[in-house]
């Protein structure tokens, strides 16, 4: 490096100090900690995106393991767009049209928290990305439903739409500080990390999906197959890692709650994982690398909206309930027959819903007191219990007619289901114009 | 009895091997090919139009006694010919004379063990 150019650096380095020490500060002083630490769990939040379409790309026929990729893909490119543009701005601004969703046009293109510190001692911009991720793995988590046989256009639109109408006023209403399930009862309804927000929502959205658009062609009477469970477990191992940023970032802070939610989170994973084992090899004579995969995420999903109000035995309880009954819930789908390809309903639906409403029983007194203090004199489980499922159910009604008006007007413009020449070619050919694994043939 | 194998398009199998369950065949064995035949395809991919020499391709193999080739020639026929009067590339199917066929379980030989 030449005497020059070594001073320029070092200028340019003065120049650059002193602008962050103009512009570091607006009031309000960070707390490097706790931004560390929220940096730290965006990325880890966007890993789990990867994660899920490793997991779902797995799963399906080699012919789509391409398209089932790209539906997870997808979305992180669209709905980053629309959360900046407007979709922080409808979760996370004050309540309009009477708190339908939220609005507040210094969000609009995030263009007026350049500088903005919160409360918190971390950077607006920091939580809203972390927000962000949020809104780009509900959607995907959707796609699970009706794998293998959605035109890749109409899915775009889909997500994009389902974005706006239905994961946005749901955000408002569970996590801003002026939405109308945030306010409820003494100290509102939990959803800590997302139960209702994201994993009801999603497996609800995909019920109604693969209800309306049917079954692929030729199930169940043809073996539909994973075709590289490698990755699905890859994924599954990813989802997890990602997960302690879902849920212990989901304290947007670095401290106590932070810990707590940690903790929950590895409880619930392992214990819902061993249960599904457990209860698989019991009741069909072997563990399957599938049914512990299965296992990690009923775990996780369960624990998602309860991670800050439980302690480890009331997690490891939740882990195991959500495996038993997403169990269930999938030899249940098997006898009904419709086709939830990858069991979006029967993880995240299902699990959500066994999370949300169970979590009651196991909330740590000290947060039951505050309540009681809050409730101005009593305050119980079952009152509590009251408060969630009204949560749960007004997430399940407004997910799933919402999707129904959503899917049925979207497939009058553009088809949604792929044609049957489509779905047999698969979606990595129809769609994309590419292969996933080609070399198997030489060529 | 015949050996017959038959050379279609990848995209056809799940419709060919379902007119040949309803034909009552369902001894059968797939296999994942890559050939060249009278098809020139033309793909584009980033931007650039390339012609693959060698085609992937699924080869079906079917032995059977004489009395079944035509239905089972005719089933294939018909599921694996596609924009309704056939297009190039939908494939062959050939036809050869076999000599022995053993079940390895029982040691039967001839056509009762097809």
């Amino acid at each position: 490096m030449t005497k020059r150019s070594k001073r320029s650096l070092f200028l340019m380095m003065i120049l650059f100090f002193s602008f962050t020490g103009l512009y570091a500060s607006d009031g309000t002083p960070i707390d490097t900690g706790a931004t560390a630490w929220m940096l730290t769990s965006t990325a880890l939040v966007l890993l789990m995106i990867p994660g899920l379409a490793m997991f779902y790309g797995g799963l399906v026929r080699s012919k789509n393991v391409l398209g089932t990729i790209m539906h997870s893909y997808v979305a992180m490119g669209i709905i980053s767009v629309l959360w900046v543009i407007l979709g922080y701005s409808m979760c996370f601004g004050g309540n309009t049209f009477g708190g339908w969703f939220g609005w507040n046009s210094d969000y609009f293109f995030l263009k007026g928290i350049d500088t903005k510190v919160m409360d918190a001692g971390i950077p607006e911009y920091v939580f809203s990305m972390f927000q962000g991720k949020f809104a780009i793995i509900t959607p995907a988590l959707i796609a699970g439903a009706f794998a293998e046989r959605v035109s890749f256009k109409a899915y775009c639109f889909f997500i994009a739409l389902w974005s706006l109408l239905v994961y946005n006023p749901l955000c408002h209403w569970v996590w801003a500080s002026d939405g109308f399930l945030f306010k409820l009862g003494a100290k509102g309804a939990i959803d800590f990390a997302g139960g209702t927000v994201v994993h009801i929502s999603a497996g609800v959205s995909g019920l109604v999906a693969a209800l309306y658009l049917g079954a692929r062609r030729g199930y169940p009477y043809q073996v539909i197959r994973p075709n590289n469970m490698v990755i699905t477990m890859l994924g599954a191992g990813l989802l997890w890692v990602g997960w302690f940023g879902f849920n212990a970032g989901s304290s947007v802070s670095s401290g106590l709650s932070t810990a707590q939610a940690l903790v929950a989170t590895q409880v619930a994973a392992a214990s819902g994982a061993l249960a599904w084992i457990i209860i698989e090899s019991t009741h069909q004579g072997k563990a399957t690398a599938l049914g512990f995969a299965s296992g990690i995420l009923a775990g996780l999903v369960a624990v998602t909206p309860a991670a800050g109000v439980v302690q480890p035995y009331g997690a490891m309880a939740l882990g195991v309930i959500a495996s038993l009954i997403c169990y269930m819930a999938i030899m249940l789908k098997n006898k009904m027959g419709y086709d939830d390809s990858l069991d979006a309903f029967g993880i995240h639906g299902v699990g959500g819903i066994t999370g949300a409403l169970l979590l009651s029983f196991f909330i740590r007194p000290s947060w039951m007191a505050d309540a009681v203090l809050k409730a101005g004199g009593s305050w119980t489980v079952w009152n509590q219990l009251g408060i969630q499922a009204l949560a749960v159910g007004i997430a399940i009604v407004y997910a799933g007619v919402m999707t129904f008006i959503l899917i049925f007007v979207l497939n009058k413009i553009i088809k949604f289901k792929a044609s049957e020449d489509e779905e047999m070619a698969g979606l990595d050919r129809s769609y994309h114009g590419e292969r996933g694994y080609g070399m198997l043939n030489p060529s | 009895m015949k050996l017959i194998t038959a050379i279609i398009r990848e995209v056809q199998l799940d419709k060919v091997r379902e007119a040949l369950i309803e034909a009552d065949i369902k001894r059968i064995t797939v296999s994942r090919v890559s050939g060249h035949g009278q098809q020139r395809i033309e793909e584009m991919y980033r931007g650039q139009i390339i012609i693959p020499d060698l085609i992937p391709k699924i080869r079906i193999e079917i032995g059977v006694n004489d009395a079944f080739v035509d239905i089972t020639v005719n089933a294939i026929l018909k599921a694996a010919r596609t924009n309704g009067a056939g297009s190039v590339g939908d494939g062959k199917i050939f036809i050869t004379p076999l000599e022995e066929c053993i079940r390895i379980r029982t040691g039967e030989r001839g056509g009762t063990a097809i």
